[in-house]
């Protein structure tokens, strides 16, 4: 049994990474067609530093996507704990409200917003051109609050309450209570939330599509306009980077919080 | 906490979630129910939809499909994780999770070389067939250029990228239920003398339902709703509901046959969501990912 089940998980590793090798191998390849194979370079990964096109777009891909989840981490880490704090009925209905762009299907979420904001743009604004760099921002934000605080919730559910009173019966405000132990309690629960919601703003493609104008454009819109014209291989480099950099950041976040299930495991005594 | 600061902490971020959650989709009820051409209350559009109930169809079926295969593929996986050392374990399931946040449109298309008709699988299955004709004897008679399937454009290819793209979904979820099952009641089943089959079928499967549900769930509101995998990787038979959709916001210009459109997309996905919530109990239906 245990050797089967090794046997398939093995299959799907190779099945989940083969297309992601094909890729990296293309961004080594001197030809352009990602099927043949003619012969070692790395022309690909210079053109790319000299694209300037190509690095606009990656840097209002990081812009965004930076921005929307140190936003949608801030707000979403107060607006967790005033959730925590309300009464049973409310935090219900607060977490029916964060589950919306959950279970809505991505292309609703886009088009709804997008509606929205055309609606707004030129039914009530009257703008000729309503899909703009901030609309897309609003969006990254939106989607990426639920999982900051869903990533958050269990770790306050889990956070010892009279940790925080015996800081305000020592004298700290609510604030500094925040600061010197809220924070540091739930600080795993920031830390995976900011990082999942920095991913899936970097990745994000459907909803981006939906709101974004023609004058900021991120990466992955523009890789769908490829599906028109041939691709270049030196995006297949820029992927090869970009995996780097994700499997980096995966491994980072995953060695804080083994180090801090050991530190708290110290701390308990165990 | 003072129950005066929780509402105060929570108050901007519901305001927010209600501006750019709950009355987007008002709006597109609203351009729903307007008139494309005069902006006037109608239901043109609505009327419209018994058109689309083929490519709905289509779009359930597919995703389903996919779901299953995913569900069939991913619990092995999720059960050999859960049942490693505890830093395997960790490594595993970022290994699960690395490819959800690589470019999907990208994968997609390594996905296209590999299975084009001059592409990365017919090569290779042409130059083995080679190999073996130069072999001479028996191997003589095989045609040139043997071999070639037929692998791109097909039903099976969109499947193909749904179940590839969608599987961590599945085992995500899968893995978090049943990493979570106590040993001691597998142990229990053991001594009392279920063999392995019976042990799987009477207490490891019923108490992984919830990961099993949620992972479908996961599963089945992305792959019914795509357009790209279906574009890139299907034909002009395999064409699905969230096609039509891009098509009427971005190339038909009728926003408002795409608002009627999504709404009956979300009340699809609200409705298989509401049957899988039911299923798992009053349990609380979504793991996390």
């Amino acid at each position: 049994m245990k050797r089967t089940n090794r046997f398939i998980t093995i299959l799907i590793f190779i099945f989940l990474y083969i297309p992601m090798a094909v890729l990296v191998v293309a961004s080594f390849n001197t030809g352009k067609n990602i099927t043949h194979f003619d012969g070692f370079t790395l022309q690909q990964y210079v053109k790319l530093f000299k694209d300037d096109g190509l690095l606009e777009l990656l840097r209002n891909s990081l812009v965004v996507s930076i921005l929307a989840s140190l936003i949608a981490t801030a707000f979403g880490t107060v607006a967790a704990i005033g959730i925590n704090g309300l009464n049973p009925k409310l935090r219900k209905a607060a977490m029916s409200l964060t589950n919306i762009p959950m279970t809505n299907p991505d292309i609703v979420t886009g088009v709804s917003l997008s509606l929205l904001f055309v609606f707004v743009g030129s039914k009530l604004l009257g703008q000729r051109n309503s899909l703009t760099f901030w609309t897309l921002l609003i969006a990254h934000v939106t989607f990426n609050l639920p999982y900051v605080i869903l990533n958050i919730m269990p770790k306050l559910k889990q956070m010892d309450e009279s940790l925080t009173d015996a800081a305000l019966d020592l004298g700290c405000t609510h604030v500094q209570a925040f600061f010197k132990v809220t924070i540091h309690e739930i600080m795993p629960g920031i830390i995976s939330g900011a990082i999942m919601a920095f991913t899936m703003s970097l990745d994000d493609f459907v909803i981006s599509y939906f709101v974004t104008g023609l004058d900021f454009v991120t990466l992955p819109v523009e890789i769908y306009s490829y599906t028109k014209k041939p691709i270049q291989p030196k995006i297949y480099a820029m992927f090869t980077l970009l995996f780097l950099l994700i499997f980096v950041l995966m491994v980072i976040s995953n060695v804080i919080q083994l180090m801090g299930d050991k530190k708290r495991q110290v701390a308990r005594g165990k | 906490m003072k129950k005066n600061n929780a509402v105060l902490l929570s108050t901007p971020y519901l305001i927010w979630m209600v501006l750019f959650t709950l009355i987007p989709l008002g709006v597109v009820v609203y351009y729903a129910l307007t008139d494309p051409a005069t902006g006037v209350f109608s239901l043109v559009n609505l009327r419209q939809l018994g058109m689309y109930l083929p490519v709905l169809w289509t779009s359930i079926v597919y995703s389903l499909v996919s779901a299953l295969v995913c569900l069939i593929l991913g619990y092995p996986v999720a059960y050999f994780i859960a049942h490693c050392g505890q830093t395997a374990q960790k490594f595993l399931y970022m290994l699960v999770m690395l490819p959800m946040c690589m470019s999907f449109l990208l994968r997609t298309l390594a996905w296209v070389g590999l299975l084009n008709d001059q592409g990365i699988i017919n090569n290779l299955l042409v130059a083995f067939f080679d190999w073996l004709r130069s072999l001479g004897g028996v191997f003589a008679g095989i045609p040139e250029d043997f071999g070639r399937l037929t692998l791109i454009r097909t039903p099976g290819a969109v499947v193909l990228g749904m179940v590839y793209n969608y599987l961590p979904y599945m085992i995500l979820p899968l893995y978090t239920t049943i990493v979570k099952i106590d040993h001691r009641l597998i142990e229990a089943a053991e001594d009392l003398g279920c063999n392995g089959v019976q042990t799987f079928r009477r207490v490891i499967l019923p108490l992984s339902m919830p990961g099993i549900l949620s992972g479908i769930t996961m599963v089945f509101v992305p792959a019914v709703s795509t357009f790209y995998i279906s574009q890139k990787m299907g034909s002009s038979n395999t064409v699905l509901i969230g096609d039509v959709i891009e098509r009427q916001f971005k190339q038909g210009n009728n926003p408002n046959l795409g608002a009627a459109l999504s709404i009956v997309l979300m009340i699809l996905v609200f409705v298989c969501t509401g049957i899988m919530n039911r299923f798992g109990g009053d349990e609380e239906g979504s793991v996390m990912v």
